[in-house]
């Protein structure tokens, strides 16, 4: 806040008679911009680290903005809160991960959020579906969730002590995040004959895109080998025995049969389903009617 | 024809029990000494009645309220301002729930309140009537129309109903920081490019008056000031407020570099306070009516998400219930 500001707003607390905290909402986002995050905000990300921080990055904005989505539309007040909740925390994610991946080419986080067009994005496809019902969502949120669990809990291990730290914040967020996922997995299974149907419905929905999550290429291995990266098909089994335990507490089966079908994938190279462009587009409108100026 | 009895009796003043009478005298003792009635509390019928209104009605605005803001989330210009945005729709999320929980003290169900509000039947603030078609209303509605409701809140946070009170005591604190990003987009937009400055100063224009309009009408046309004052519950007058209110943006609006869009708005040294040209009422109770421009669209999503989230509500309440049957059957197999 500038003095000139701090200054200006004075009158408006005479009027006042309870105290407010000075609140800086950007200190409690790690690793962004000037605030104080963790690891150390000088450092640099080596090229190809760079990449990998954008893949992660990628994926947190992606879903944060369809989650954002649900805020004013929710089945419950408590869940717009939740919702919106989870979206700020992977928002937080994006910023520190985006923040690092621009270093290696003297890039913002803006920058790379606004300015970039489909094909350079790296995120999954998982991330990028729409929310379709509640259902769909929470299944959804499940696999999102039981994934970034395994990846962060490994990725506070990495060599590399930006990402480390990220890993080690955004660990502790997407545990809560799973438990809401299996939470209402368990009450939509096991609720109504309806929630139960959209409930399956969902889950057949995003199940071809979980496989993507678990592949490798040469750059992660790499990386992987120098203890920088989490090789993807390292975290397979922790994430699908989490979500298999969820699933046999609410009698839920992986879709078998024809809905069993894999995605292709190929949102690590910058290939995208239909649904990326309509998002883009969204996300970046007023940025890009404005280029140059700030906010 | 002799009227039934009980239809007599309902047509003559009901005398007050003896119970009543001490929950009277006990009430007007709390009030004089300015201390807090708690649910538990025995209070008139009339005050219980205007707190469900106005405290339903707070929270209607909060929830009404996010959707003109939600509006820009997913076009923010910026990820820190995204975020920031994210936060303060759901910060007035978890103020609706404060405020729902409040009135629920007073026996009424947030279902009822939900029902009232999405038949049309309950009121909101209508400043949320209006649509955001810019960013920079993001920035106009933090700066006029949270500084106004922080104006008419802050003296909320000593009305005299508890759980009102403490409600209004966190709420006001983040709407404060509400207030101080909403000054902060429009500094950035003003020390921005010619595009941004002019989107700034249009968003100000289009949310100037009907912020002061928050206030309510003139102290001699507002009708249920006069006892919400001796009740503890409003402190100041309509008028005084938005006087305070001005006084506050004045400065403010210097700062900014933007015009508030009175010609006859000046300080009156001799009055103490500013004159201001006359508020076109007109538009007030229009917009009050629900002819507001956004007022059928923001019902319409309230509506909305409320139905289309029916099959969730149900699926929880059918869950709850089968794990409160499975424990009652362990219960008994126990037993």
């Amino acid at each position: 806040m500038t003095p000139a500001q701090d200054g200006a707003l004075r009158p408006a607390q005479g009027t006042a008679d309870v105290s407010v905290e000075r609140l800086a909402l950007a200190e409690e986002l790690a690793g962004t911009g000037s605030a104080s995050g963790p690891g150390d905000d000088a450092r640099i990300a080596p090229p190809e680290t760079a990449e990998y921080a954008l893949r992660l990055g990628d994926d947190a904005l992606v879903l944060a903005q369809r989650l954002g989505d649900w805020i004013t539309r929710a089945p419950e007040l408590e869940e717009d809160v939740a919702l919106g909740n989870i979206a700020l925390d992977l928002i937080g994610h994006a910023r520190s991960l985006l923040h690092y991946a621009g270093t290696a080419t003297g890039r913002s986080e803006d920058d790379l959020a606004y300015w970039r067009d489909e094909p350079e994005w790296r995120n999954a496809w998982l991330f990028e579906q729409p929310n379709g019902d509640f259902a769909c969502t929470i299944a959804r949120q499940l696999l999102a969730s039981c994934y970034w669990f395994e990846l962060y809990t490994a990725l506070s291990a990495s060599t590399d002590p930006t990402l480390a730290a990220v890993g080690a914040k955004a660990v502790k967020e997407v545990d809560y995040h799973r438990d809401h996922a299996a939470q209402w997995t368990l009450r939509l299974a096991g609720g109504t004959e309806e929630s139960r149907r959209r409930m399956i419905q969902g889950v057949a929905d995003v199940w071809p895109y979980l496989d993507e999550l678990f592949e490798d290429d040469e750059l992660v291995t790499r990386l992987a080998a120098d203890g920088v990266a989490v090789l993807p098909s390292s975290l397979r089994a922790g994430a699908e025995a989490a979500i298999a335990q969820v699933f046999a507490e609410a009698e839920l089966e992986p879709p078998a049969g024809r809905t069993a079908f894999t995605a292709s994938g190929g949102g690590r190279q910058g290939k995208h389903t239909e649904q990326l462009g309509p998002l883009l587009a969204e996300l970046q409108v007023l940025a890009r009617q404005h280029p140059g100026a700030s906010w | 024809m002799t009227a039934p009895a009980e239809l007599r009796r309902a047509s003559e003043p009901a005398q007050p029990t003896a119970d009543e009478l001490a929950g009277q005298a006990a009430f007007d003792e709390l009030i004089a000494a300015d201390s807090r009635i708690e649910p538990r509390d025995w209070m008139p019928e009339a005050y219980r009645k205007t707190l469900i209104r106005q405290i339903s009605q707070h929270a209607h605005s909060e929830i009404i309220g996010m959707q003109p803001e939600s509006n820009w989330i997913s076009r923010a210009p910026s990820l820190k301002r995204k975020a920031i945005l994210m936060a303060k729709v759901q910060d007035e999320a978890g103020h609706g729930l404060y405020l729902y929980s409040a009135a629920q003290t007073l026996g009424i169900g947030r279902e009822e309140m939900m029902r009232q509000l999405i038949e049309g039947r309950a009121r909101y603030s209508s400043i949320f009537n209006y649509p955001t078609p810019t960013w920079a209303d993001m920035g106009a509605i933090g700066w006029l129309v949270d500084g106004a409701a922080i104006c008419n809140q802050v003296p909320l946070c000593r009305a005299s109903y508890g759980p009102y009170g403490r409600a209004m005591v966190r709420i006001c604190k983040e709407e404060s920081f509400h207030q101080r990003q909403g000054f902060e987009i429009l500094l950035e937009l003003m020390q921005g490019t010619e595009a941004q400055r002019e989107m700034a100063q249009d968003a100000v224009n289009r949310w100037y008056w009907p912020s002061l309009m928050m206030f309510g009408p003139p102290d001699d046309e507002s009708p249920n000031s006069a006892q919400s004052m001796a009740w503890n519950i409003k402190r100041f007058s309509n008028d005084e407020l938005r006087q305070r209110f001005v006084g506050m943006l004045v400065p403010q609006a210097e700062v900014l570099g933007v015009t508030l869009p009175d010609p006859e708005l000046a300080w009156n040294e001799e009055r103490q306070a500013y004159d201001m040209s006359e508020i076109d009422w007109t538009e007030f109770h229009e917009v009050l009516a629900g002819r507001g421009p956004a007022n059928a669209e923001r019902l319409r999503r309230r509506r909305e998400a409320h139905e289309a989230g029916a099959w969730v509500r149900e699926a929880a309440a059918e869950y709850a219930r089968k794990q409160a049957d499975r424990a009652a059957e362990l219960a008994g197999a126990v037993a």
